[in-house]
């Protein structure tokens, strides 16, 4: 029988100090078994070796467009999906062993789905479908009960008003207000948010934004906030984290990747996103038609046949992810010395 | 197409025999053994064990299934306990006179089904939509046994229009296409297309209502076709579920029978099932069963091809 | 693992939270919950509140009809036979045996609600735990539960019904078997696929990350949202089911005389049908009006539950 701590500071159950990342993912692979017509059995390759960090207190952002394994990444990284390999270390410790089980690393981490009513019980009420959580981990039921009351105060949303009622007498954004009251009534460390605010309307977007930086703040919780909305993850993250077709093609600091990208999907993705700003608007070429088919993702660098940069070498070798700036890293052969690529910098830097 | 046709025929096999099984597992729930009904109440055990060993019923139960399984696939069905004659030869003359009467009661249903249909469809929340929704109703909750008996007393016993039971003049079991016997056709065929009827027209009022909210009737009203030409194409997509469902029917109908054939005294299926559990002739109530149940797997099948051939939309892989 | 179960009464209920747990906070917003939605929506429809009213009388006579009918359902007299509607005595005319119809037919509701009704809640539990486990477990157990499922759907319902009635033998629990029979596949098949629907949405994979046993999310996430569908497929199928059962007694596969039961009334009184056809038709108009008002009453129930989302 396990007990929720009573403390609201997270940071006292820390183990490996501030320098440890609390979630640590490498290799991860998931490929989805397909049949098609003919009987040949075939995969999507939906998450194709993806390695990252998130560190303690910061909000890792995630995007791409729909199919690049953004959201099949977010389930294995709750255990929804089983993966097919690959490690989950989350606080240093190996996540599905016997240090770490599945059932005490989800009390640490928690997820907000996209759409706020399929992700509430139709028949239960708001206040119960936030007390489910404490309840099932032991906690007595007028305690969890209170516990709900004080999270949706918390969120925003008067107890007296909307404890008793049910999903679908609230409007969306109060909806989600309550999803993230329930993701934190276990008292999490991390707040997984999978398209979390997509579905609001950009005024209640705005309001559930500054809510989740409040709540970080209070709490001291690490996000990992995946979207599809460039100027949202601008606003929210820390560091961003760009796939393509299952896997990282760019990651680190907001800043640096959103203003400065490095890869040349990240700048047609930030082309291709409308601006209000006359000066602001890029040259640079937009994206041409829709990803190639993860069952059979292109050869060498998967990006080369909608890329402006592409030469041969791009079909022929997969580009690792390497460093190029402070905590910023790429994969892309023609950021990257000695690759072979015309516009790769020269090598002497590195040497 | 093809490979789409023998992947349900994989399905279907398996089926099939799983129906197989239930029909000879259907005699083994029998209280008594099957003997009992024709031996002798002295017989001694020596008859008794003469008899069982005849009929194969000495061996263990598997063992008989499969012997049962082996005729039941050369066309031997058996031999009725009550008439000494050979199942099969029953069960056909029976399926004749029930396909017969089931058809027709199909066609009529579909006729009045689709035509109320339409009608309550086109124009709902009308008087028209009401009618229509409150025959469907009718067709559905009405005992048809209690119909056929109601229609017996208003045209025969009362009008005498028309005659109340059997299938033909001369009192004989066999249907045939002329004035006299389609006289003995009409009652019991206008009561079992109560139920299709009712199914058919709720069915292909949801379908038409469906279609005609939708954006493309609107594209093609707007383009300047005339209302003839967008009753073409709500009759086009109407037609495969429309079609299929009339399918299901035809098979409701001839396994349900029974009822409405024993009220008109019709020669079919029904008739000889109910004869079949009075005199306790168990190999006949399992051969019919499994006749009727096995027609059915074959029409479900066949719906389901047919309707995919006439519905692009729907995934042949 | 000892998960207090205060979550699952609280689902399962419909909504309002017990005492104990809203003893804190007295002043809630009233909120009707899905249930009291429904019954709001249902009470507003007056062809369902109509179909509900007929149901309800017919129960009430079938459960006082011992004490209340006019005369002994059972005692005949030869003299008096096949008396027309509207006799001073026999209301609704007498029965080919002398006895009293209107005292028969009340005293019949009994067991033709019975024998109508109960196979329906016998194949609603049996069929939903089959299609809830086929649904909610999935991969194997799935396909051999629905597999042997569809070997039943390969039988018209009439003719499963016959069948076993006619191998079972006649009287009233065969006949309740056999149509429990036929009813159980068809409402585990809607039983697992509202199940498999259901476990699809996000609320499952949020109760799994909750740390909730996959028996406690069953219970508290799963059935309170399947229940509610499954049981107005249920209801739909009462009106067949009173047909079916009252036509087995019809064949002579139900219930025996001198039991008075409307199908078995029925065909006694199929020789009266040139000497008095009103009276023979009778217990047919019985069998109509029951299930038509158990059909007008589950189309109600089916629209009054259809809650935008």
């Amino acid at each position: 029988m396990s007990v929720i701590p009573d403390a609201p500071d997270p940071f006292a159950r820390d183990r490996g100090g501030p320098a440890q990342p609390l979630l640590s993912v490498s290799g991860l692979y998931k490929h989805f078994p397909v049949r098609k017509a003919g009987g040949k059995k075939q995969v999507v390759r939906a998450v194709d070796g993806v390695d990252f960090d998130v560190l303690k207190g910061e909000t890792l952002g995630i995007v791409g467009e729909s199919g690049c394994g953004k959201s099949t990444t977010a389930k294995l990284l709750m255990g929804l999906i089983e993966r097919d390999a690959g490690s989950l270390l989350y606080d240093g410790q190996p996540v599905g062993e016997r240090v770490m089980p599945w059932r005490s690393y989800r009390r640490q981490v928690q997820m907000v789905f996209q759409d706020s009513y399929a992700s509430l019980n139709p028949r239960m009420t708001v206040e119960q479908s936030i007390a489910f959580g404490p309840k099932v981990n032991g906690v007595p039921g007028r305690e969890a009960v209170e516990r709900a009351r004080a999270l949706l105060a918390r969120v925003g949303l008067e107890p007296k008003r909307f404890a008793g009622r049910y999903p679908h007498e609230i409007s969306g954004g109060q909806r989600q207000r309550v999803n993230i009251a329930r993701s934190l009534a276990l008292e999490p460390r991390l707040v997984l948010l999978d398209e979390a605010v997509s579905a609001l309307d950009k005024s209640v977007e705005a309001q559930v934004l500054n809510l989740l930086l409040d709540l970080k703040a209070e709490f001291g919780l690490t996000y990992i906030f995946i979207s599809h909305d460039l100027n949202v993850v601008r606003f929210i993250s820390d560091r961003v984290m760009v796939m393509y077709l299952g896997r990282v093609s760019e990651i680190g600091p907001s800043d640096t990747v959103l203003d400065a990208p490095a890869h040349p999907y990240t700048e047609a993705l930030l082309a291709s996103m409308p601006s209000l700003d006359p000066n602001n608007r890029t040259q640079a070429a937009l994206l041409q038609g829709d990803p190639p088919n993860p069952i059979d993702p292109p050869s060498g660098c998967r990006f080369h046949p909608r890329c402006t940069l592409a030469e041969p070498i791009c079909s022929e070798t997969e580009p690792p992810l390497d460093t190029v700036g402070p905590l910023h890293r790429v994969s892309c052969l023609a950021r990257q010395p000695g690759s072979g690529h015309s516009a790769a910098p020269a090598r002497a830097l590195a040497a | 197409m093809l490979i789409y046709i023998l992947k349900r025929l994989v399905y279907v096999t398996p089926v099939a025999f799983g129906v197989s099984l239930v029909c000879f597992l259907l005699v083994h729930l029998a209280p008594g053994d099957a003997l009992s009904a024709v031996l002798p109440a002295d017989a001694t055990q020596e008859t008794i064990n003469e008899m069982k060993a005849a009929y194969g019923f000495d061996k263990p139960l598997p063992v008989q299934y499969l012997i049962w399984l082996w005729h039941v696939l050369h066309g031997d069905l058996g031999t009725s306990i009550a008439t000494g004659r050979p199942v099969l030869g029953e069960v056909s003359r029976a399926v004749v006179n029930s396909l017969i009467l089931a058809s027709v009661a199909t066609v009529i249903g579909f006729t009045f089904g689709t035509l109320f249909g339409f009608v309550a469809g086109y124009h709902r929340n009308s008087v028209a939509d009401r009618a229509a929704s409150a025959l469907s109703v009718f067709g559905v909750s009405v005992p048809h046994y209690w119909l056929g008996m109601v229609l017996v007393i208003v045209f025969s016993a009362t009008l005498g229009w028309l005659p109340p039971t059997g299938a033909g003049p001369d009192g004989s079991g066999n249907w045939r296409p002329d004035f006299d016997h389609l006289r003995y056709l009409i009652l019991p065929a206008v009561t079992m297309s109560v139920i299709p009827t009712g199914i058919i027209a709720r069915t292909v009022r949801a379908l038409v209502a469906d279609i005609l909210a939708q954006d493309f009737v609107e594209a093609l009203r707007a383009k300047g076709m005339d209302e003839f030409g967008v009753f073409k194409h709500v009759v086009r997509n109407a037609a495969p579920t429309a079609l299929a469902i009339m399918g299901l029917q035809l098979g409701y109908l001839l396994g349900g029978s029974i009822l409405v054939e024993t009220v008109f005294a019709w020669p079919g299926t029904g008739f000889l099932l109910n004869a079949a559990i009075f005199q306790r002739d168990l190999p006949l109530l399992q051969g019919s069963i499994l006749v009727l149940a096995m027609f059915f797997v074959v029409l479900n099948l066949l719906v389901d091809v047919m309707q995919t051939a006439l519905d692009p939309r729907i995934e042949r892989a | 693992m000892t998960a207090p179960i205060t979550a699952a009464s609280m689902a399962l209920d419909g909504g309002v939270l017990s005492a104990g747990d809203a003893a804190p906070e007295a002043a809630f917003v009233p909120s009707r919950g899905f249930w009291g939605h429904v019954g709001h929506r249902l009470v507003r429809d007056p062809v369902a509140m109509g179909a509900g009213a007929v149901i309800l009388l017919v129960v009430l006579i079938a459960i006082l009809s011992p004490w209340i009918t006019p005369m002994d359902p059972y005692k005949g007299s030869m003299l008096r036979r096949l008396k027309h509607v509207g006799d001073a005595t026999y209301w609704l005319g007498s029965d080919e045996l002398g006895r009293d119809m209107i005292s028969r037919l009340m005293l019949g509701s009994r067991l033709s609600l019975f024998i109508g009704v109960t196979p329906v809640l016998i194949a609603f539990v049996i069929g939903s735990a089959i299609g809830i486990l086929a649904g909610y477990v999935g991969g194997w157990t799935n396909t051999i539960l629905m597999r042997t499922i569809d070997v039943f759907f390969a039988f018209p319902s009439v003719l499963l019904a016959i069948a076993l009635s006619g191998a079972l033998g006649a009287g009233i629990f065969n006949s309740i078997v056999s149509l429990t029979c036929v009813f159980v596949p068809q409402i585990a098949r809607v039983a697992e696929s509202v199940t498999t629907g259901i476990r699809k949405r996000d609320y499952i994979d949020a109760a799994k990350l909750s740390g909730a046993l996959p028996l406690t999310i069953m219970r508290v996430q799963v059935l309170g949202n399947v229940v509610g569908p499954i049981f107005v497929y249920a209801t739909s199928l009462i009106s067949v089911s009173m047909i079916l059962a009252s036509g087995l007694s019809f064949l002579g596969l139900g219930v025996r005389p001198p039991e008075p039961e409307w199908g078995l009334m029925l065909n006694t009184l199929r020789t009266a049908i040139y000497a008095n056809p009103v009276v023979a038709a009778l217990p047919g108009v019985c069998i109509f009006v029951v299930s038509i008002a158990f059909n007008l009453f589950s189309d109600g129930l089916r629209a009054a539950m259809e809650i935008r989302q």
